[in-house]
């Protein structure tokens, strides 16, 4: 007994690093996959509260710009509007009764990182504007990521530009899906891959989401063909796409709530459940 | 004298935390090498210190990287890695008598004081890499970014330590 209790003062600090590090590799190894990282993430309040007030300061630097994205959308939809005033009925409509199947938050990026392999971001936004898990964010320009935690005020978002990201996207002329995926090697261009190698695919065509998920609606924009390549089985093809936005300076971003995930969520996993 | 020190320390902890998270983790030099100065404290850490104190200090120093960079647990591992090997490091670098000649960090040899740094700096960066992209097949993209996030922090720890030295003379 006294052996085992010499044995253990003698190598004290050798058992604290196993313990440590081991500690640190699973909370690493538990970050890897989605939802999993409840402990370590910025969604937290101190943290959150921090990141507010530096963006606070650094927010006033890009008013001009955010300004001028502002005007650009007011513009698209204003545009939007006029194609929509011929067809519409002259009648006023009372738009709380319309049932919308998707319904906007907008938010503010108070963290961001694309420079790692798994990156991510934070947004001031919480359960108190009823976010939870799984809702896709994006931009006037085209999408970010999707929540993967929620505290009372803020949320991180998996961002595109991470390895574990996978996401649904079509071509916008021929329809064809594939997934979404980011090689890490530059911030603004990601591979759409599963393309079948029949598809007509030219440099410059757009990319949107393709709507199969419960995450992000049909035909949100994402970018462009910037060049494609067959993979070595000769079967599909992959596409490096150079998103519309510029990932690396997001600043408000809207969060996309779907009114009918949870009842969509449930029947398939009924199904699941049957089988 | 104890309780100053102790004071020193908390200090030094929280402005290398928040200059980390808030500075120097944005800086994204050639689009993805960034400095990571914070195991500064590890470095310059009494060398008579309790040593699984400070190990114990070194997670809950990398802990607090990660909670606010989002990156579960890889900070935590190599600051925790470099606090256990620091005697090693320590003795292969000023000697086998360093502990009795209270060698400081600040004042010793600058070939010596560089090896030091640059061992401590390298092993971090190649332990942090190695958990953050958790992948052999990324070998390259592991010791590219070791090496060149390597030389800018050890630049940036050698600069620290130099202008917040006080002069011994």
């Amino acid at each position: 007994m006294q052996q085992i209790l010499f044995f253990f003062i003698r190598n004290k600090n050798f058992l604290l690093f196993v313990l440590l590090f081991s500690t640190a590799v699973f909370l690493t190894i538990q970050s890897h996959s989605f939802h999993k990282n409840k402990i370590v993430n910025s969604s937290n309040y101190i943290t959150g509260t921090i990141y507010s007030i530096k963006n606070n300061i650094t927010g006033y630097f890009s008013l001009r710009n955010e300004n001028n994205l502002l005007v650009e959308e007011n513009a698209r939809l204003r545009k939007h509007l006029e194609a929509y005033k011929e067809l519409a009925i002259s009648q006023s409509i009372d738009t709380n009764s319309l049932n919308y199947k998707y319904k906007f938050v907008s938010a503010k990026v108070i963290n961001n990182s694309f420079s790692r392999t798994k990156n991510k971001l934070t947004i001031n936004k919480g359960k108190q504007d009823s976010l939870t898990i799984d809702m896709g964010v994006i931009t006037s320009k085209g999408i970010v990521g999707v929540i993967d935690n929620v505290s009372k005020k803020y949320a991180t978002t998996q961002s595109i530009l991470n390895t574990n990201s996978q996401i649904n996207a079509k071509l916008k002329n021929s329809k064809h899906f594939g997934s979404l995926i980011w090689n890490t090697k530059e911030p603004n261009i990601v591979q759409l891959i599963d393309i079948p190698r029949l598809a007509p695919v030219k440099v410059g065509d757009t990319i949107i989401t393709g709507g199969k998920s419960t995450i992000f609606p049909e035909g949100i924009l994402i970018g462009s063909v910037l060049n494609f390549s067959q993979t070595e089985d000769k079967n599909s093809l992959v596409l490096n796409i150079q998103l519309f936005n510029d990932m690396t300076n997001l600043e408000h971003v809207f969060i996309i709530k779907n009114n009918d995930a949870s009842e969509i969520k449930n029947l398939e996993n009924n199904i699941e459940n049957v089988e | 004298m104890l309780n100053n020190i102790f004071f020193i320390n908390i200090v030094r902890f929280l402005v290398l935390v928040l200059t980390q998270v808030l500075l120097l983790n944005h800086v994204d030099f050639l689009g993805y090498i960034n400095p990571y100065i914070y195991i500064l404290f590890i470095i310059v850490y009494p060398i008579t210190g309790n040593k699984s104190l400070l190990i114990f200090i070194s997670f809950l120093l990398g802990l607090t990287i990660d909670v606010f960079s989002d990156t579960g647990g890889i900070h935590a591992g190599a600051a925790v890695f470099i606090a256990y090997l620091r005697p090693f490091i320590l003795k292969y670098s000023f000697g086998i008598s360093y502990q009795y000649n209270t060698v400081k960090v600040s004042n010793a040899e600058f070939g010596q004081r560089l090896l030091y740094v640059v061992s401590m700096v390298f092993i971090h960066h190649l332990v942090l890499f190695l958990l953050e992209i958790f992948n052999v097949n990324h070998i390259l993209l592991i010791l590219k970014s070791t090496l060149f996030s390597g030389i800018f922090s050890t630049i940036l720890i050698l600069s620290a330590i130099t202008i917040f030295s006080k002069k011994s003379k």
